[in-house]
């Protein structure tokens, strides 16, 4: 019995002295930091997946906080978020909109042909630096899936030579973005819901030959915009997100059907 | 100093902490994705695993030895630990802001490794004096880092590599690690 008392007690004494030892250590090194810091990280996911470039939510608070990010440095967060951290840091929320990663090539392996059996190592950087064209089309997907190791979200996969984001579960963090040697993923805003699916700036007859799935730069769909907001850049359609309605009167009318109702 | 010095290679090479004695896995296969995060790990781990052997040691021998608690050992050792990498941290990030950021997330995450726990409970029954536990602790941390960074040098190039699909990710991480933990049975043959 005196066993237990001695044995409670010791290790009762042990743990008050602790955190009495604790409680002065935690005033005597105490560090100043903002209240406001505190109240931004709660507002962030608190998931730590870094996608905002900075080790951590706790990071990004701080540099939220010190001004060195914007209020919707997080990409993950929704609005809401964005809401509250800009009422606690007193500025106006602005356009923070969900933006979603999509990739400009269409050229599954149907479209397009190999043009040789590349055997190197397994991934779309490699094969780039090995200078070495692996499609007919230069342009496109390699589809040796580098987008894919990059996204933390599962949300980006290879579907028959050509990657494709899975929009329910894209959070438009970006990562793909930087993956890419080939700058195909861009990020786009998810509430217009329209998608130019092709990189390839070569001419029309040039692009037919390579790939099924190009961009002909036949310009009809800068024809069918009512709000101008395509316009055929070096031979491939661009859209000019701020001025597009998503009405989806140009993927109606493209001939090639890389213009896609997402 | 010989003996000294003795346990330092027996605790970094022949009895690696992970390689051969399974404690710390989850950290050694989670955080050895980039060589970078495995460094500031293995130097938080050194920091604190020294540390903490020492202040184990300690409460061993004067408080746990003379009241005859020694079976309560495992509770103490826990409670000192954790409280201790909230000290150290606290203390880090007042006095040298830059080690704390330099640690960052990893020195918080050791409170759960359970390879700061073993060396103290391994210490104690080995019976070290003080200096003995410390240079035991420095050791098994040396040892932790060298595992950890091999590792994620490995990683690094399997990340390059055509592995068969079916041992993508996890499995070829850990047919990696039984081929170290092998490798390393050869550092057996020097004690």
């Amino acid at each position: 019995m005196s066993g237990i008392v001695i044995a409670t007690l010791v290790v009762g004494i042990i743990g008050l002295v602790i955190g009495i030892a604790l409680v002065a250590t935690g005033k005597k090194f105490y560090v100043e930091t903002d209240p406001r810091e505190e109240a931004v990280r709660e507002c962030l996911p608190g998931n730590n997946c870094g996608a905002c470039g900075f080790a951590g939510c706790d990071a990004v608070a701080a540099a939220i906080v010190k001004g060195e990010a914007f209020v919707n440095a997080c990409p993950v967060g929704n609005m809401e978020m964005v809401e509250k951290i800009s009422a606690i840091m007193g500025v106006k929320a602005g356009q923070a909109v969900k933006k979603i990663a999509v990739v400009r090539c269409a050229g599954s392996c149907e479209a397009t042909h190999e043009k040789c059996n590349y055997v190197g190592i397994n991934d779309c950087r490699a094969a780039v630096l090995s200078g070495i064209s692996v499609w007919e089309c230069d342009y496109g997907c390699l589809g040796f899936g580098s987008c894919v190791s990059a996204c933390a979200m599962d949300a980006i996969h290879v579907e028959n030579g050509v990657a494709k984001v899975d929009r329910t579960k894209c959070v438009g963090c970006g990562q793909c973005v930087k993956a890419c040697p080939k700058g195909l993923i861009e990020l786009v805003r998810a509430d217009k819901k329209v998608a130019v699916r092709c990189s390839n700036r070569d001419k029309g007859a040039a692009v037919k030959k390579v790939c099924t799935a190009g961009c002909i730069g036949c310009k009809l769909c800068t024809k069918q915009c009512e709000t101008g907001a395509i316009t055929v850049d070096g031979n491939v359609a661009h859209i000019a997100y701020d001025k597009c309605i998503g009405c989806g009167k140009c993927a109606a009318k493209c001939p090639s059907k890389i213009i896609i109702e997402l | 100093m010989t003996s000294l010095i003795m346990i330092i290679v027996t605790t970094a090479l022949v009895n690696n902490v992970v390689l051969s004695q399974f404690l710390g896995i989850c950290s050694f296969l989670g955080v050895s994705r980039q060589m970078k995060a495995s460094a500031s790990l293995g130097g938080a781990v050194i920091f604190v695993i020294t540390i903490a052997s020492a202040v184990a040691s300690l409460l061993y021998d004067f408080v746990l030895v003379p009241l005859d608690l020694t079976y309560l050992k495992t509770i103490v050792f826990i409670l000192v630990i954790a409280a201790l990498v909230q000290m150290v941290e606290m203390f880090l990030k007042k006095n040298s802001p830059a080690i704390y950021k330099a640690l960052g997330i990893y020195l918080p995450l050791i409170t759960t490794n359970c390879a700061v726990l073993g060396v103290a409970l391994t210490n104690v029954q080995d019976g070290y004096n003080l200096v003995e536990c410390v240079f035991s602790g420095f050791g098994t941390a040396v040892g932790y880092t060298v595992a950890i960074v091999l590792l994620a040098g490995i990683r690094g190039r399997i990340d390059e590599d055509a592995v068969p699909a079916p041992f993508r990710g996890a499995p070829i991480v850990l047919l990696c690690a039984t081929l170290m933990a092998i490798a390393f049975m050869g550092f057996s043959g020097l004690s």
